[in-house]
């Protein structure tokens, strides 16, 4: 498949529930190969992360601090997805991704991005509870694949809160502490350590 | 022309030519070339590893959003190190530091995570540098009980070279005055943190028989030796440009640079020592280019083994001879037997809520925790295990982290997620190995290493006494933390595989008795009398405290006598 077919058949994706024939397609065959690599990275076109960053700014919104998006953890998302996970964590994910999308589409009769934010709120906490109840389904299965919103809000908590943003503006960052105190009076307002 | 080559060959030999070799150049290592450098010996350091040059730690000052994966590591670095990455140390920061699997296969019958480092400094730059003594009672056990074979030394002989490598390693620590763990020359500790301190009162209070202490460590709480103090970044294991805790690089290596005697050789697998029949002494090592590939040969008076525990074991193995058909000085046939680890990854957890510490925070990294030294099986043995574990801990206030298990997203839930989250306490057992003959290694000469050296194939459990022991170590925990008043106590076994506590020991033991050990009292090998071994792999039992610290004591107390003997002639 070359680039341009990615991103023709990743936009159906956006809109569309017969999303989940190419996704197979691309992500089959053996990973780490240069042209595997180039495939997964294609998956995450432009329209798939932007659907992660509504997502992740969703999750963590701007309020006083900018929200995961400006803090690009859509990108770091991507980064850990192509090249951290394996091949069937992977697939999971692009299955789960689709999954997701189709559950909106029939929901608000919309794509996530369409979504106002109530609906995105309401939509979230209903996956949230349904990533829930397969967890405690599965509690005894080693081997059953995660619920996608659970690797999404792992993975977006992680990307925000060790990003430049998450962890120097919404927390406090101290590069060099240069000493230590077992024990300090809490301040009004005070933030928790980055690290 | 023959003369010519004759000549050529005997340069080439002086060239060559040192007056000790030292094979390895982490903890041990370190300690030998420094103390053989210091009485004056031209010392010939080698190590497998590239050069990590202290000061060029590049991972050392990066910021969390610095890292692509934020620590991770790559499916492909995942399947380039399938031992490795089964366990926390082989990450995003450290990958570089460490063996790539592939380029050094070994093999399991049961599982064992061996973690081997591949930079000069070895793992004193990665090491978790909490540094116990051994005591009179573990030096004592195997005796008292009829395991194994009794130790050829007490603690009386040992504890002089303990002062003094605390002395010049700069251990931070507290003296409590416990036979069990005994005090030592220590830098002011570090400070507990409220929790920490509400509890080690409690535990003091209610039981007669345990102590929670701070742990004793090898980071500077002040400057010595022209190194630096710690900073509090809590980011040691990718090494440390103030020089602020005991690795090679920051400590012994510039003592023996000091001196001008000291030549470091990294990238040289040392693939065998070479052994004079006549002499019946090892006149050298052939050192394989990791590069190049190349055969050299190296030579000199007094060989020092410090290549780890597994490392030497295999390279004494492969160093066979007529006179040592199985391995060099194995005229017992313990060399690669009685492998131990200490066990861990067990204990208990709580909250601290509604003790009234919301109020309380803390500020910088602390790169320590607490010690709970060992009070099982001291005054008699009465449990239904022997032996016994310390516990090492912390308390702290929860993180970002916490919000990935509730339940929440949108505004509310990010400005919860900024606030210090509730007060915890952690703490997980470490427990002693016993030596059992049949935890071993041996050496597969048909499974080859990128460099054409036979591989290592493991065979080694912890068994029944570690088992039972594992009970007490969750349960006590739990106890401990329920008098002080925590609430929501968890308790936790996620299983332990030789190897993961990186503390693997025993495969060349010392004894009194040549038929039944490797190595005397000084860590000399029975039958070559002039090579030492003085890496983990010459203890007789395991003790439960973190070993390094001993690995340092009885180095230096080896490379006084070594000296000692040559200047006698004995050598």
């Amino acid at each position: 498949m070359n680039r341009r077919d990615a991103i023709m058949r990743t936009s159906t994706l956006m809109g569309s529930a017969f999303v989940a024939p190419w996704l197979g397609s691309v992500l089959s065959g053996c990973s780490n190969t240069a042209e595997e690599k180039q495939a997964i990275l294609e998956a995450f076109t432009p329209e798939v992360k932007g659907l992660i960053a509504e997502i992740a700014d969703t999750i963590i919104p701007t309020t006083g601090t900018p929200g995961a998006k400006e803090a690009k953890v859509q990108d770091f998302i991507a980064d850990i997805v192509a090249d951290c996970f394996n091949e069937k964590d992977r697939k999971n994910f692009f299955g789960g991704l689709t999954d997701f999308q189709n559950k909106c589409q029939e929901a608000n009769k919309n794509p996530f991005e369409k979504c106002d934010e109530k609906q995105r709120i309401e939509f979230l906490t209903k996956m949230e509870q349904e990533g829930k109840d397969y967890k405690e389904k599965n509690k005894d299965n080693k081997e059953a694949p995660a619920h996608i919103f659970g690797t999404l809000k792992s993975l977006t908590l992680t990307g925000y809160f060790t990003s430049e943003i998450g962890a120097s503006q919404a927390l406090e960052y101290l590069h060099v502490p240069g000493k230590y105190e077992g024990c300090v009076p809490l301040k009004a307002g005070q933030k928790a350590w980055a690290t | 022309m023959a003369d010519l080559k004759v000549n050529l060959n005997l340069k080439s030999k002086q060239q060559n030519t040192y007056d000790a070799i030292v094979v390895g150049s982490g903890v041990s290592g370190g300690w030998a070339a420094k103390e053989l450098c210091e009485k004056g010996l031209k010392v010939l350091m080698l190590d497998k590893g590239w050069n990590l040059e202290h000061g060029k730690y590049e991972e050392a000052f990066k910021k969390p959003w610095e890292t692509k994966y934020r620590g991770r590591i790559t499916d492909k670095q995942r399947q380039s190190h399938p031992f490795l990455s089964r366990d926390y140390p082989y990450n995003e920061h450290s990958e570089k530091y460490w063996m790539n699997d592939e380029d050094s296969p070994y093999a399991e019958q049961k599982r064992f995570d061996w973690y081997r480092p591949n930079i000069v400094g070895g793992k004193s730059i990665m090491w978790g540098r909490q540094s116990y003594r051994l005591s009179e009672m573990d030096f004592e056990a195997n005796a008292k009980e009829g395991i194994a074979i009794d130790w050829p030394v007490r603690y009386k002989e040992i504890a002089p070279w303990y002062d003094y490598v605390e002395q010049f390693a700069g251990i931070s620590g507290q003296n409590e005055g416990l036979p069990q763990l005994p005090d030592g020359k220590f830098l002011p500790p570090m400070e507990m943190n409220c929790l920490e301190k509400h509890i080690a009162g409690k535990i003091k209070a209610n039981y007669k028989d345990r102590v929670m202490t701070m742990g004793r460590v090898a980071n500077l709480t002040q400057s010595i030796n022209g190194r630096g103090a710690c900073q509090y970044r809590n980011l040691c294991s990718r090494g440390c440009n103030y020089g602020a805790y005991f690795s090679t690089q920051s400590s012994t290596l510039p003592a023996a640079m000091k001196t001008g005697n000291l030549t470091v050789r990294p990238l040289s697998v040392v693939s065998s020592v070479i052994f004079d029949e006549k002499t019946q002494k090892a006149t050298g090592v052939t050192v394989i280019d990791a590069d190049s590939k190349e055969t050299i040969e190296f030579f000199a008076k007094i060989i020092f083994l410090n290549g780890s525990t597994l490392g030497t074991t295999l390279l004494m193995m492969n160093s066979t001879s007529n006179r040592f058909p199985n391995g060099l000085g194995n005229d017992s046939d313990q060399l690669g037997r009685n492998l131990m680890d200490h066990h861990f990854r067990c204990g208990a957890s709580g909250s601290a809520e509604g003790l009234g510490f919301e109020d309380q925070y803390y500020f910088g990294r602390r790169a320590n925790g607490i010690y709970i030294p060992r009070f099982r099986n001291i005054a008699k043995n009465d449990r239904d295990y022997i032996r016994g574990f310390g516990y090492q801990g912390g308390a702290s206030r929860t993180g970002w982290q916490r919000g990935i298990a509730e339940m929440g997203v949108g505004k509310d839930f990010k400005e919860s997620l900024i606030a210090p989250g509730n007060w915890t306490f952690g703490m997980t057992g470490f427990g002693e190995c016993l030596p059992y003959q049949e935890n071993r290694v041996t050496l597969d000469k048909n499974k080859l290493d990128k460099w054409g050296l036979p591989t290592l194939n493991f065979d080694c459990e912890f068994k029944e006494n570690e088992t039972k022991m594992r009970k007490d170590m969750m349960n006590d925990a739990a106890e401990m933390l329920e008098s002080a008043g925590l609430k929501d106590i968890k308790t936790y076994d996620n299983g332990s595989f030789p190897g993961m506590a990186i503390h693997e020991m025993g495969t060349a033991r010392m004894g009194k008795d040549p038929k039944t050990s490797v190595l005397n009292g000084f860590n000399q090998i029975h039958a070559v009398k002039n090579v030492f071994v003085t890496d983990g792999s010459f203890m007789t039992s395991a003790g439960c405290q973190n070993p390094s610290l001993g690995y340092m004591a009885f180095t230096a107390r080896a490379c006084d006598y070594a000296v000692k003997e040559m200047k006698k002639g004995n050598i």
